[in-house]
Protein backbone atom coordinates (compact mmCIF):
# COMPACT_ATOMS: atom_id res chain seq x y z
CA UNK A 1 0.00 0.00 0.00
CA UNK A 2 1.17 3.47 -1.00
CA UNK A 3 0.26 6.48 1.33
CA UNK A 4 -0.39 8.69 -2.33
CA UNK A 5 -1.43 6.59 -5.02
CA UNK A 6 -2.55 8.29 -8.15
CA UNK A 7 -6.57 7.57 -9.92
CA UNK A 8 -4.66 6.17 -13.02
CA UNK A 9 -1.54 4.43 -12.71
CA UNK A 10 -0.73 2.39 -16.59
CA UNK A 11 2.57 0.44 -16.59
CA UNK A 12 3.84 -0.69 -20.54
CA UNK A 13 0.21 -1.49 -21.53
CA UNK A 14 -0.70 -3.59 -24.12
CA UNK A 15 -4.16 -4.06 -25.70
CA UNK A 16 -5.29 -6.81 -28.70
CA UNK A 17 -8.20 -6.75 -30.34
CA UNK A 18 -9.15 -10.18 -32.06
CA UNK A 19 -5.42 -11.28 -31.33
CA UNK A 20 -4.29 -8.22 -32.99
CA UNK A 21 -1.95 -5.55 -31.18
CA UNK A 22 -3.65 -2.22 -30.90
CA UNK A 23 -1.65 -0.53 -27.82
CA UNK A 24 1.84 -1.32 -27.02
CA UNK A 25 3.83 -0.11 -24.22
CA UNK A 26 1.90 2.53 -23.15
CA UNK A 27 2.92 3.94 -19.70
CA UNK A 28 0.55 6.46 -18.25
CA UNK A 29 -0.26 8.08 -14.66
CA UNK A 30 -2.45 10.74 -14.21
CA UNK A 31 -2.47 12.99 -11.20
CA UNK A 32 -5.26 13.60 -8.92
CA UNK A 33 -6.50 16.95 -10.46
CA UNK A 34 -5.34 16.49 -13.63
CA UNK A 35 -7.46 17.53 -17.00
CA UNK A 36 -5.42 15.29 -19.86
CA UNK A 37 -6.70 15.39 -23.10
CA UNK A 38 -5.89 11.89 -25.39
CA UNK A 39 -5.64 12.87 -28.70
CA UNK A 40 -4.02 11.63 -31.86
CA UNK A 41 -5.84 10.55 -35.87
CA UNK A 42 -8.60 8.38 -36.19
CA UNK A 43 -7.71 4.41 -35.46
CA UNK A 44 -4.33 5.75 -32.97
CA UNK A 45 -6.04 4.38 -30.17
CA UNK A 46 -6.91 6.96 -27.77
CA UNK A 47 -10.65 5.26 -27.52
CA UNK A 48 -8.84 1.68 -27.21
CA UNK A 49 -6.89 3.05 -24.33
CA UNK A 50 -9.98 5.19 -22.60
CA UNK A 51 -11.10 1.64 -22.86
CA UNK A 52 -9.02 -0.07 -21.69
CA UNK A 53 -8.45 2.44 -18.48
CA UNK A 54 -12.26 1.82 -17.33
CA UNK A 55 -11.54 -2.36 -17.86
CA UNK A 56 -14.00 -2.61 -20.78
CA UNK A 57 -10.48 -3.87 -22.68
CA UNK A 58 -7.95 -6.45 -21.45
CA UNK A 59 -5.17 -5.72 -20.48
CA UNK A 60 -2.51 -8.23 -22.72
CA UNK A 61 0.58 -7.19 -20.65
CA UNK A 62 1.14 -4.55 -18.41
CA UNK A 63 -0.68 -3.15 -14.86
CA UNK A 64 -3.08 -1.02 -14.58
CA UNK A 65 -4.07 0.25 -11.06
CA UNK A 66 -7.29 3.01 -10.07
CA UNK A 67 -6.73 4.69 -7.13
CA UNK A 68 -3.70 2.37 -6.23
CA UNK A 69 -6.06 -0.83 -6.60
CA UNK A 70 -5.39 -3.26 -9.16
CA UNK A 71 -8.16 -3.36 -11.71
CA UNK A 72 -8.89 -6.88 -10.90
CA UNK A 73 -9.58 -6.03 -7.54
CA UNK A 74 -10.84 -2.87 -7.49
CA UNK A 75 -14.69 -2.32 -6.60
CA UNK A 76 -14.87 1.16 -6.05
CA UNK A 77 -16.60 1.88 -9.34
CA UNK A 78 -18.89 4.96 -7.45
CA UNK A 79 -14.68 7.01 -7.96
CA UNK A 80 -15.13 6.42 -11.54
CA UNK A 81 -17.56 8.50 -14.13
CA UNK A 82 -17.31 7.62 -17.85
CA UNK A 83 -18.69 8.93 -20.59
CA UNK A 84 -18.93 7.16 -23.76
CA UNK A 85 -19.65 7.74 -26.90
CA UNK A 86 -22.27 9.29 -27.70
CA UNK A 87 -24.16 6.47 -29.77
CA UNK A 88 -25.88 4.98 -26.69
CA UNK A 89 -27.76 7.88 -25.63
CA UNK A 90 -31.35 6.80 -27.07
CA UNK A 91 -32.83 3.04 -26.87
CA UNK A 92 -36.00 0.98 -28.11
CA UNK A 93 -38.21 2.46 -25.22
CA UNK A 94 -38.51 6.11 -24.34
CA UNK A 95 -36.41 7.06 -21.21
CA UNK A 96 -36.67 10.85 -20.14
CA UNK A 97 -33.51 12.61 -19.69
CA UNK A 98 -33.79 12.26 -15.64
CA UNK A 99 -34.04 8.89 -15.74
CA UNK A 100 -31.05 8.39 -17.87
CA UNK A 101 -29.33 10.46 -15.37
CA UNK A 102 -30.28 7.95 -12.26
CA UNK A 103 -28.94 5.07 -13.70
CA UNK A 104 -26.06 6.61 -13.21
CA UNK A 105 -26.25 6.72 -9.77
CA UNK A 106 -26.59 2.76 -9.60
CA UNK A 107 -22.69 2.48 -8.37
CA UNK A 108 -24.25 3.55 -5.09
CA UNK A 109 -27.21 1.86 -4.87
CA UNK A 110 -28.07 -1.75 -3.18
CA UNK A 111 -30.32 -3.62 -4.40
CA UNK A 112 -34.20 -3.50 -4.30
CA UNK A 113 -34.05 -0.23 -2.74
CA UNK A 114 -35.64 3.15 -3.53
CA UNK A 115 -33.56 6.11 -4.58
CA UNK A 116 -32.88 8.43 -1.24
CA UNK A 117 -32.91 11.55 -0.63
CA UNK A 118 -29.00 11.89 -1.43
CA UNK A 119 -29.30 10.15 -4.30
CA UNK A 120 -32.19 12.96 -5.58
CA UNK A 121 -30.37 15.57 -4.59
CA UNK A 122 -27.14 14.09 -6.76
CA UNK A 123 -29.17 14.07 -9.93
CA UNK A 124 -30.94 16.97 -9.09
CA UNK A 125 -27.43 18.35 -8.93
CA UNK A 126 -25.72 16.85 -12.17
CA UNK A 127 -28.61 18.40 -14.23
CA UNK A 128 -27.99 21.16 -12.54
CA UNK A 129 -24.24 21.12 -13.55
CA UNK A 130 -25.15 20.21 -17.63
CA UNK A 131 -27.84 22.88 -17.46
CA UNK A 132 -30.72 20.69 -18.23
CA UNK A 133 -32.62 21.06 -15.19
CA UNK A 134 -35.63 22.65 -17.22
CA UNK A 135 -35.60 19.36 -19.49
CA UNK A 136 -35.54 16.55 -17.14
CA UNK A 137 -38.52 15.59 -17.79
CA UNK A 138 -38.18 15.32 -21.61
CA UNK A 139 -37.76 12.19 -23.95
CA UNK A 140 -33.45 11.62 -24.54
CA UNK A 141 -35.13 11.37 -27.90
CA UNK A 142 -36.11 15.04 -28.00
CA UNK A 143 -32.61 16.29 -27.40
CA UNK A 144 -30.18 17.94 -29.58
CA UNK A 145 -26.90 16.14 -30.18
CA UNK A 146 -25.16 18.54 -27.75
CA UNK A 147 -27.65 18.28 -25.56
CA UNK A 148 -27.63 14.74 -25.17
CA UNK A 149 -23.72 14.42 -24.62
CA UNK A 150 -24.26 16.56 -21.80
CA UNK A 151 -26.71 14.31 -20.39
CA UNK A 152 -24.70 11.46 -20.73
CA UNK A 153 -21.80 13.21 -18.62
CA UNK A 154 -24.87 13.91 -15.87
CA UNK A 155 -25.24 10.62 -15.51
CA UNK A 156 -21.21 9.80 -15.10
CA UNK A 157 -21.55 13.12 -12.62
CA UNK A 158 -25.01 11.54 -10.62
CA UNK A 159 -22.43 8.69 -8.83
CA UNK A 160 -20.19 11.75 -7.87
CA UNK A 161 -16.80 10.56 -8.73
CA UNK A 162 -13.40 11.78 -8.73
CA UNK A 163 -12.07 10.66 -12.02
CA UNK A 164 -13.89 11.29 -15.10
CA UNK A 165 -13.52 9.69 -18.35
CA UNK A 166 -14.91 11.12 -21.81
CA UNK A 167 -14.38 9.49 -25.01
CA UNK A 168 -14.70 11.95 -27.86
CA UNK A 169 -17.73 14.32 -25.97
CA UNK A 170 -17.22 16.99 -28.66
CA UNK A 171 -17.79 14.54 -31.57
CA UNK A 172 -20.48 15.96 -33.74
CA UNK A 173 -21.65 18.45 -31.68
CA UNK A 174 -21.39 22.50 -32.87
CA UNK A 175 -19.11 25.02 -31.53
CA UNK A 176 -22.09 26.86 -29.41
CA UNK A 177 -23.08 23.58 -27.55
CA UNK A 178 -19.79 22.61 -27.49
CA UNK A 179 -19.18 25.45 -25.45
CA UNK A 180 -21.73 24.51 -23.25
CA UNK A 181 -19.85 21.54 -22.58
CA UNK A 182 -16.87 23.66 -21.98
CA UNK A 183 -18.29 25.01 -18.93
CA UNK A 184 -19.82 21.90 -17.69
CA UNK A 185 -16.00 20.90 -17.77
CA UNK A 186 -14.97 23.98 -16.40
CA UNK A 187 -17.59 23.28 -13.21
CA UNK A 188 -16.26 19.46 -12.28
CA UNK A 189 -12.51 20.81 -12.89
CA UNK A 190 -13.27 23.49 -10.62
CA UNK A 191 -14.81 20.46 -7.87
CA UNK A 192 -11.12 18.95 -7.81
CA UNK A 193 -12.28 16.59 -10.38
CA UNK A 194 -9.49 14.13 -12.72
CA UNK A 195 -10.24 14.21 -16.40
CA UNK A 196 -9.47 12.52 -19.10
CA UNK A 197 -10.72 13.23 -22.12
CA UNK A 198 -10.30 11.78 -25.46
CA UNK A 199 -10.83 14.50 -28.27
CA UNK A 200 -10.14 14.19 -31.59
CA UNK A 201 -9.91 18.20 -31.67
CA UNK A 202 -10.07 20.50 -28.56
CA UNK A 203 -11.95 23.70 -29.77
CA UNK A 204 -13.32 25.60 -26.89
CA UNK A 205 -12.20 22.53 -24.71
CA UNK A 206 -8.85 23.85 -25.35
CA UNK A 207 -8.16 26.41 -22.75
CA UNK A 208 -8.49 24.01 -19.94
CA UNK A 209 -6.52 21.15 -20.62
CA UNK A 210 -3.01 20.65 -18.53
CA UNK A 211 -1.64 18.03 -20.34
CA UNK A 212 -1.49 16.62 -23.57
CA UNK A 213 -1.23 13.01 -24.52
CA UNK A 214 -1.19 12.08 -28.25
CA UNK A 215 -1.19 8.59 -29.37
CA UNK A 216 -0.21 6.99 -32.92
CA UNK A 217 -0.19 3.77 -34.17
CA UNK A 218 -1.24 2.27 -30.85
CA UNK A 219 1.81 4.25 -28.95
CA UNK A 220 2.02 7.54 -27.15
CA UNK A 221 4.15 9.56 -28.84
CA UNK A 222 3.73 12.90 -27.01
CA UNK A 223 3.42 13.25 -23.39
CA UNK A 224 3.68 17.18 -21.90
CA UNK A 225 2.67 20.48 -22.33
CA UNK A 226 -1.12 21.43 -24.16
CA UNK A 227 -0.48 21.12 -27.86
CA UNK A 228 -2.68 23.36 -30.53
CA UNK A 229 -4.96 20.91 -33.04
CA UNK A 230 -2.67 21.52 -35.79
CA UNK A 231 0.43 20.27 -33.61
CA UNK A 232 -1.22 16.60 -33.00
CA UNK A 233 -1.05 16.14 -36.09
CA UNK A 234 2.20 17.07 -37.36
CA UNK A 235 3.95 14.46 -38.67
CA UNK A 236 7.73 14.85 -36.66
CA UNK A 237 5.94 15.04 -33.19
CA UNK A 238 7.72 12.94 -30.85
CA UNK A 239 10.80 12.50 -32.40
CA UNK A 240 12.73 14.85 -29.86
CA UNK A 241 10.87 13.05 -27.12
CA UNK A 242 13.12 10.71 -25.60
CA UNK A 243 11.95 7.10 -25.91
CA UNK A 244 15.19 5.41 -26.43
CA UNK A 245 16.04 3.93 -29.68
CA UNK A 246 13.71 3.86 -32.17
CA UNK A 247 13.76 3.30 -35.94
CA UNK A 248 12.26 5.24 -38.49
CA UNK A 249 12.10 4.41 -41.82
CA UNK A 250 12.22 8.13 -43.15
CA UNK A 251 8.61 7.87 -44.81
CA UNK A 252 5.49 8.54 -42.93
CA UNK A 253 2.63 6.48 -43.55
CA UNK A 254 -1.22 6.74 -43.04
CA UNK A 255 -2.65 5.21 -40.18
CA UNK A 256 -6.24 6.18 -41.14
CA UNK A 257 -8.44 3.14 -42.57
CA UNK A 258 -7.82 2.92 -46.06
CA UNK A 259 -11.11 3.49 -48.17
CA UNK A 260 -10.84 -0.09 -49.82
CA UNK A 261 -12.51 -1.67 -46.81
CA UNK A 262 -14.74 0.71 -45.29
CA UNK A 263 -17.25 -1.76 -43.73
CA UNK A 264 -13.96 -3.19 -41.56
CA UNK A 265 -13.94 -2.24 -38.16
CA UNK A 266 -10.89 -0.43 -36.78
CA UNK B 1 -72.98 -14.50 -17.94
CA UNK B 2 -73.09 -17.33 -15.62
CA UNK B 3 -69.76 -18.43 -17.48
CA UNK B 4 -67.97 -16.71 -15.57
CA UNK B 5 -68.70 -18.47 -12.35
CA UNK B 6 -67.59 -21.88 -13.76
CA UNK B 7 -64.42 -22.97 -12.06
CA UNK B 8 -62.75 -23.62 -15.22
CA UNK B 9 -63.33 -19.73 -16.53
CA UNK B 10 -62.16 -18.34 -13.32
CA UNK B 11 -58.75 -20.40 -13.72
CA UNK B 12 -58.62 -19.13 -17.42
CA UNK B 13 -59.49 -15.73 -16.19
CA UNK B 14 -56.41 -15.71 -13.51
CA UNK B 15 -53.83 -17.11 -16.07
CA UNK B 16 -55.16 -14.37 -18.24
CA UNK B 17 -54.43 -11.42 -15.74
CA UNK B 18 -51.19 -12.45 -14.90
CA UNK B 19 -49.75 -13.61 -18.31
CA UNK B 20 -51.19 -10.00 -19.28
CA UNK B 21 -49.25 -8.38 -16.60
CA UNK B 22 -45.63 -10.45 -17.17
CA UNK B 23 -45.06 -10.99 -21.07
CA UNK B 24 -44.77 -7.06 -21.26
CA UNK B 25 -42.55 -6.33 -18.09
CA UNK B 26 -40.41 -8.89 -19.91
CA UNK B 27 -41.15 -7.22 -23.14
CA UNK B 28 -40.14 -3.63 -22.41
CA UNK B 29 -36.49 -4.95 -22.05
CA UNK B 30 -36.77 -6.72 -24.63
CA UNK B 31 -37.97 -3.50 -27.07
CA UNK B 32 -35.45 -1.50 -25.13
CA UNK B 33 -32.80 -3.92 -26.50
CA UNK B 34 -34.22 -3.95 -30.49
CA UNK B 35 -35.08 -7.30 -29.57
CA UNK B 36 -38.57 -7.27 -30.01
CA UNK B 37 -38.87 -10.62 -31.90
CA UNK B 38 -36.89 -12.25 -29.25
CA UNK B 39 -39.98 -13.48 -27.67
CA UNK B 40 -40.85 -14.75 -30.71
CA UNK B 41 -37.81 -16.87 -31.28
CA UNK B 42 -37.75 -18.46 -27.89
CA UNK B 43 -41.68 -19.14 -28.51
CA UNK B 44 -40.43 -21.79 -31.72
CA UNK B 45 -37.58 -23.18 -29.45
CA UNK B 46 -39.96 -23.75 -26.55
CA UNK B 47 -42.41 -25.83 -29.05
CA UNK B 48 -39.53 -28.78 -28.65
CA UNK B 49 -39.45 -28.26 -24.96
CA UNK B 50 -43.26 -29.22 -25.64
CA UNK B 51 -42.93 -32.47 -27.53
CA UNK B 52 -40.26 -33.51 -25.74
CA UNK B 53 -43.14 -33.17 -22.47
CA UNK B 54 -45.59 -34.72 -24.11
CA UNK B 55 -43.24 -37.66 -25.81
CA UNK B 56 -41.63 -38.66 -22.36
CA UNK B 57 -45.50 -38.18 -20.14
CA UNK B 58 -43.67 -35.62 -18.35
CA UNK B 59 -45.28 -32.15 -17.96
CA UNK B 60 -44.94 -30.07 -20.93
CA UNK B 61 -45.07 -27.01 -18.90
CA UNK B 62 -41.70 -27.98 -17.35
CA UNK B 63 -40.07 -29.22 -20.21
CA UNK B 64 -41.08 -26.18 -22.14
CA UNK B 65 -39.25 -23.67 -19.15
CA UNK B 66 -36.43 -25.65 -19.49
CA UNK B 67 -35.98 -26.04 -23.15
CA UNK B 68 -36.84 -22.26 -22.95
CA UNK B 69 -34.10 -21.06 -20.85
CA UNK B 70 -31.78 -23.15 -22.17
CA UNK B 71 -32.62 -21.79 -26.01
CA UNK B 72 -32.42 -17.87 -24.63
CA UNK B 73 -28.83 -18.48 -23.42
CA UNK B 74 -28.09 -19.95 -26.07
CA UNK B 75 -29.07 -17.08 -28.21
CA UNK B 76 -28.30 -14.14 -25.39
CA UNK B 77 -24.38 -16.04 -25.58
CA UNK B 78 -24.49 -15.70 -29.13
CA UNK B 79 -25.24 -12.26 -29.22
CA UNK B 80 -22.65 -11.19 -26.94
CA UNK B 81 -20.09 -12.46 -29.20
CA UNK B 82 -21.06 -10.07 -31.32
CA UNK B 83 -20.97 -11.98 -34.27
CA UNK B 84 -21.94 -9.70 -38.08
CA UNK B 85 -24.47 -12.57 -38.65
CA UNK B 86 -26.07 -13.11 -35.18
CA UNK B 87 -28.91 -12.79 -36.65
CA UNK B 88 -28.69 -15.61 -39.14
CA UNK B 89 -27.19 -17.99 -36.02
CA UNK B 90 -30.59 -16.79 -34.51
CA UNK B 91 -32.56 -18.19 -37.49
CA UNK B 92 -31.17 -20.71 -37.45
CA UNK B 93 -32.14 -21.75 -33.60
CA UNK B 94 -35.89 -20.42 -33.71
CA UNK B 95 -36.47 -23.29 -36.93
CA UNK B 96 -34.38 -26.07 -35.40
CA UNK B 97 -36.46 -25.73 -32.43
CA UNK B 98 -39.49 -25.80 -34.24
CA UNK B 99 -38.73 -28.59 -37.12
CA UNK B 100 -37.70 -30.71 -33.79
CA UNK B 101 -41.21 -29.94 -31.68
CA UNK B 102 -43.37 -30.99 -35.17
CA UNK B 103 -40.63 -34.35 -35.59
CA UNK B 104 -41.05 -35.28 -31.65
CA UNK B 105 -44.67 -35.48 -31.58
CA UNK B 106 -44.99 -37.39 -34.86
CA UNK B 107 -42.19 -39.89 -33.28
CA UNK B 108 -44.36 -39.66 -29.63
CA UNK B 109 -47.42 -41.13 -32.31
CA UNK B 110 -49.29 -37.79 -30.81
CA UNK B 111 -51.45 -36.13 -33.25
CA UNK B 112 -50.21 -32.17 -33.81
CA UNK B 113 -53.67 -31.14 -32.59
CA UNK B 114 -52.34 -31.85 -29.06
CA UNK B 115 -49.22 -29.64 -30.35
CA UNK B 116 -51.65 -27.08 -31.09
CA UNK B 117 -53.29 -26.45 -28.02
CA UNK B 118 -49.82 -25.05 -27.39
CA UNK B 119 -49.48 -23.56 -30.62
CA UNK B 120 -52.21 -21.83 -30.64
CA UNK B 121 -52.88 -21.63 -26.80
CA UNK B 122 -56.09 -22.90 -25.25
CA UNK B 123 -56.65 -20.98 -21.73
CA UNK B 124 -59.89 -22.61 -20.90
CA UNK B 125 -58.40 -26.25 -20.37
CA UNK B 126 -56.08 -24.84 -18.03
CA UNK B 127 -55.73 -27.44 -14.86
CA UNK B 128 -55.65 -26.29 -11.15
CA UNK B 129 -51.93 -27.80 -10.76
CA UNK B 130 -50.90 -25.26 -14.10
CA UNK B 131 -52.93 -22.23 -12.73
CA UNK B 132 -50.68 -22.83 -9.71
CA UNK B 133 -47.55 -22.97 -12.01
CA UNK B 134 -48.62 -19.86 -13.99
CA UNK B 135 -48.83 -17.91 -10.77
CA UNK B 136 -45.71 -18.55 -9.40
CA UNK B 137 -43.46 -17.89 -12.19
CA UNK B 138 -45.62 -14.64 -13.31
CA UNK B 139 -45.10 -13.47 -9.97
CA UNK B 140 -41.59 -13.95 -10.13
CA UNK B 141 -41.28 -12.25 -13.59
CA UNK B 142 -43.27 -9.46 -12.46
CA UNK B 143 -41.34 -8.94 -8.98
CA UNK B 144 -37.84 -8.92 -10.86
CA UNK B 145 -38.77 -7.32 -14.13
CA UNK B 146 -40.30 -4.45 -11.61
CA UNK B 147 -37.56 -5.05 -8.37
CA UNK B 148 -34.98 -4.52 -10.57
CA UNK B 149 -35.85 -2.29 -12.92
CA UNK B 150 -32.89 0.41 -12.29
CA UNK B 151 -30.33 -2.33 -12.93
CA UNK B 152 -32.06 -3.65 -15.87
CA UNK B 153 -33.10 -0.23 -17.52
CA UNK B 154 -29.09 0.76 -17.22
CA UNK B 155 -27.94 -2.15 -18.64
CA UNK B 156 -30.45 -2.22 -21.55
CA UNK B 157 -29.67 1.40 -21.94
CA UNK B 158 -25.66 1.61 -22.13
CA UNK B 159 -24.25 -1.80 -21.93
CA UNK B 160 -20.59 -0.50 -21.74
CA UNK B 161 -21.63 2.45 -19.15
CA UNK B 162 -23.13 0.02 -16.73
CA UNK B 163 -20.19 -2.17 -16.92
CA UNK B 164 -17.88 0.74 -16.04
CA UNK B 165 -20.75 1.60 -13.18
CA UNK B 166 -19.69 -2.10 -11.58
CA UNK B 167 -23.04 -3.88 -12.88
CA UNK B 168 -22.38 -7.51 -13.90
CA UNK B 169 -23.85 -7.32 -16.87
CA UNK B 170 -23.43 -10.57 -18.45
CA UNK B 171 -25.26 -11.42 -15.58
CA UNK B 172 -28.25 -8.87 -16.12
CA UNK B 173 -28.72 -10.35 -19.76
CA UNK B 174 -28.88 -13.85 -18.55
CA UNK B 175 -31.53 -12.41 -16.17
CA UNK B 176 -33.63 -11.09 -19.15
CA UNK B 177 -33.29 -13.72 -21.80
CA UNK B 178 -34.33 -15.85 -19.15
CA UNK B 179 -36.91 -13.92 -17.79
CA UNK B 180 -38.30 -13.93 -21.37
CA UNK B 181 -38.16 -17.93 -21.85
CA UNK B 182 -40.10 -18.23 -18.33
CA UNK B 183 -42.66 -15.58 -19.23
CA UNK B 184 -43.16 -17.11 -23.02
CA UNK B 185 -43.80 -20.78 -21.27
CA UNK B 186 -46.29 -18.78 -18.82
CA UNK B 187 -48.03 -17.33 -21.57
CA UNK B 188 -47.83 -20.17 -23.89
CA UNK B 189 -51.35 -22.03 -22.55
CA UNK B 190 -53.50 -18.22 -22.73
CA UNK B 191 -52.11 -16.76 -26.36
CA UNK B 192 -50.35 -20.23 -27.85
CA UNK B 193 -46.15 -20.48 -28.33
CA UNK B 194 -46.80 -18.76 -32.09
CA UNK B 195 -48.54 -15.59 -30.31
CA UNK B 196 -47.18 -15.51 -27.22
CA UNK B 197 -44.58 -12.79 -28.39
CA UNK B 198 -47.75 -10.01 -29.57
CA UNK B 199 -48.40 -10.00 -26.19
CA UNK B 200 -44.56 -9.21 -24.89
CA UNK B 201 -44.38 -6.65 -27.76
CA UNK B 202 -47.63 -5.19 -28.89
CA UNK B 203 -48.61 -3.18 -25.16
CA UNK B 204 -45.05 -2.31 -25.38
CA UNK B 205 -45.56 -0.67 -28.20
CA UNK B 206 -49.01 0.65 -27.77
CA UNK B 207 -47.73 2.50 -24.51
CA UNK B 208 -44.70 3.90 -26.13
CA UNK B 209 -46.99 6.03 -28.16
CA UNK B 210 -48.37 8.12 -25.27
CA UNK B 211 -45.48 7.85 -22.99
CA UNK B 212 -42.14 9.68 -22.64
CA UNK B 213 -40.45 7.79 -19.61
CA UNK B 214 -39.47 4.10 -19.33
CA UNK B 215 -41.36 3.53 -15.71
CA UNK B 216 -44.56 4.96 -17.17
CA UNK B 217 -43.92 2.89 -20.44
CA UNK B 218 -43.43 -0.11 -18.60
CA UNK B 219 -46.25 0.44 -15.94
CA UNK B 220 -48.55 1.12 -19.12
CA UNK B 221 -47.43 -1.72 -20.81
CA UNK B 222 -48.27 -4.53 -18.40
CA UNK B 223 -52.02 -2.13 -17.40
CA UNK B 224 -52.70 -2.71 -21.46
CA UNK B 225 -51.26 -6.00 -21.47
CA UNK B 226 -53.73 -6.97 -18.93
CA UNK B 227 -56.66 -5.57 -19.83
CA UNK B 228 -56.25 -7.14 -23.31
CA UNK B 229 -55.61 -10.13 -22.14
CA UNK B 230 -58.77 -10.49 -19.92
CA UNK B 231 -60.71 -8.41 -22.55
CA UNK B 232 -60.23 -10.81 -25.34
CA UNK B 233 -60.43 -14.11 -23.19
CA UNK B 234 -64.16 -12.55 -21.48
CA UNK B 235 -65.27 -11.66 -25.85
CA UNK B 236 -64.51 -15.33 -26.54
CA UNK B 237 -66.36 -16.53 -23.72
CA UNK B 238 -69.22 -14.08 -24.41
CA UNK B 239 -69.26 -15.10 -27.93
CA UNK B 240 -73.08 -16.28 -29.14
CA UNK B 241 -73.72 -20.22 -29.05
CA UNK B 242 -72.62 -21.70 -31.98
CA UNK B 243 -69.47 -19.78 -33.63
CA UNK B 244 -65.91 -20.62 -32.21
CA UNK B 245 -63.95 -17.64 -30.89
CA UNK B 246 -60.72 -18.53 -29.92
CA UNK B 247 -59.54 -16.79 -27.05
CA UNK B 248 -55.74 -16.75 -28.01
CA UNK B 249 -56.59 -14.80 -31.36
CA UNK B 250 -59.15 -12.55 -29.54
CA UNK B 251 -56.51 -11.20 -27.29
CA UNK B 252 -53.80 -10.66 -29.60
CA UNK B 253 -56.53 -9.15 -32.37
CA UNK B 254 -57.78 -6.69 -29.32
CA UNK B 255 -54.17 -5.86 -28.09
CA UNK B 256 -53.29 -4.74 -31.63
CA UNK B 257 -56.68 -2.99 -31.80
CA UNK B 258 -54.96 -0.91 -28.86
CA UNK B 259 -52.07 0.20 -30.80
CA UNK B 260 -54.54 0.78 -33.79
CA UNK B 261 -56.31 3.41 -31.35
CA UNK B 262 -52.89 5.23 -29.96
CA UNK B 263 -51.24 5.13 -32.29
CA UNK B 264 -52.61 8.39 -34.65
CA UNK B 265 -52.77 10.09 -30.94
CA UNK B 266 -48.83 8.98 -30.89
CA UNK B 267 -48.11 10.45 -34.30
CA UNK B 268 -50.12 13.62 -33.87
CA UNK B 269 -48.41 14.60 -30.53
CA UNK B 270 -45.20 14.08 -31.80
CA UNK B 271 -46.31 16.01 -35.15
CA UNK B 272 -47.29 18.66 -32.45
CA UNK B 273 -44.05 18.55 -30.06
CA UNK B 274 -42.02 19.31 -33.39
CA UNK B 275 -43.79 21.98 -34.62
CA UNK B 276 -43.82 23.93 -31.27
CA UNK B 277 -40.06 23.16 -30.36
CA UNK B 278 -38.17 26.02 -29.69
CA UNK B 279 -36.20 28.11 -32.73
CA UNK B 280 -32.66 28.30 -31.99
CA UNK B 281 -32.52 31.75 -30.07
CA UNK B 282 -30.27 33.70 -33.02
CA UNK B 283 -32.11 36.99 -33.98
CA UNK B 284 -31.96 37.94 -38.24
CA UNK B 285 -29.35 40.90 -38.46
CA UNK B 286 -31.84 43.35 -40.65
CA UNK B 287 -34.91 44.51 -39.80
CA UNK B 288 -37.54 42.96 -42.50
CA UNK B 289 -41.27 43.73 -41.32
CA UNK B 290 -43.96 42.02 -42.91
CA UNK B 291 -47.01 43.25 -44.77
CA UNK B 292 -50.00 44.78 -43.12
CA UNK B 293 -51.74 41.89 -40.91
CA UNK B 294 -54.88 44.28 -41.16
CA UNK B 295 -57.52 41.37 -40.84
CA UNK B 296 -55.68 39.37 -38.80
CA UNK B 297 -54.00 40.23 -35.06
CA UNK B 298 -51.53 37.71 -33.72
CA UNK B 299 -52.69 36.15 -30.48
CA UNK B 300 -52.62 33.12 -28.03
CA UNK B 301 -56.01 32.62 -29.92
CA UNK B 302 -55.25 33.73 -33.57
CA UNK B 303 -54.66 29.66 -34.74
CA UNK B 304 -50.98 29.35 -36.20
CA UNK B 305 -48.40 27.68 -34.31
CA UNK B 306 -46.55 30.17 -31.82
CA UNK B 307 -43.02 29.07 -31.36
CA UNK B 308 -40.67 30.25 -28.88
CA UNK B 309 -38.01 32.28 -29.74
CA UNK B 310 -35.29 33.53 -27.49
CA UNK B 311 -37.15 35.86 -25.24
CA UNK B 312 -40.57 36.19 -27.66
CA UNK B 313 -42.75 33.92 -29.33
CA UNK B 314 -42.55 33.63 -33.65
CA UNK B 315 -46.34 33.34 -35.42
CA UNK B 316 -45.70 30.54 -38.10
CA UNK B 317 -47.98 30.91 -41.38
CA UNK B 318 -47.50 30.37 -44.94
CA UNK B 319 -43.88 29.63 -44.31
CA UNK B 320 -42.78 32.67 -42.32
CA UNK B 321 -41.57 33.11 -39.01
CA UNK B 322 -43.55 36.36 -37.45
CA UNK B 323 -42.33 37.93 -34.63
CA UNK B 324 -44.62 41.00 -33.01
CA UNK B 325 -42.54 44.24 -33.19
CA UNK B 326 -44.52 46.96 -31.80
CA UNK B 327 -47.39 47.81 -34.16
CA UNK B 328 -46.01 45.26 -37.24
CA UNK B 329 -44.84 42.06 -37.15
CA UNK B 330 -40.95 40.98 -38.33
CA UNK B 331 -39.47 37.96 -40.28
CA UNK B 332 -37.92 35.89 -38.25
Amino acid sequence: MRDVSHPVELVSGAVAIGGRPVLRGVDLTVAAGEFVALMGANGSGKSTLVKALVGLRPLVTGELRLFGTPLDSFASWERVGFVPQRQGATSGVPASVWEVVASGRLSRRRLFRLLSSADRAAIDDALAVVGLTHRARDGISQLSGGQQQRALIARALAAEPELFFLDEPTAGVDLPHQQGLADALTELKARGATIVLVAHELGPLAPLVERSVVMRDGRVVYDGAPLGDVAVHDPHLGDALERGHHHRSGEVHDHAPHIGSPLDRG
Amino acid sequence: MEIFGLAFMQRALLAAVLCGLAAPAVGTYLVQRRLALMGDGIGHVAVTGVALGLLTGASPTWTAVVVAVLGATLMELIRERGHTNGDVALALLFYGGLAGGILLTGLGGQSTSRLQQFLFGSITTISASDVWVTLVLALVVVAVCVGLAPQLFAVAQDQEFAQVAGLRVRGYNLLVAVLAAVSVTVAMRTVGLLLVSALMVVPVATAQQLTRSFRTTLAAAMVIGMLASVGGLSLSALAPAGTTVAPGPTIVLLALAGFVVTWPVGAWLRHRQRLVAPFEPVVPTGHETTGPHTDHQHGPDCGHVAVEHGDHLDYVHGGHRHAPHGEHYDEH
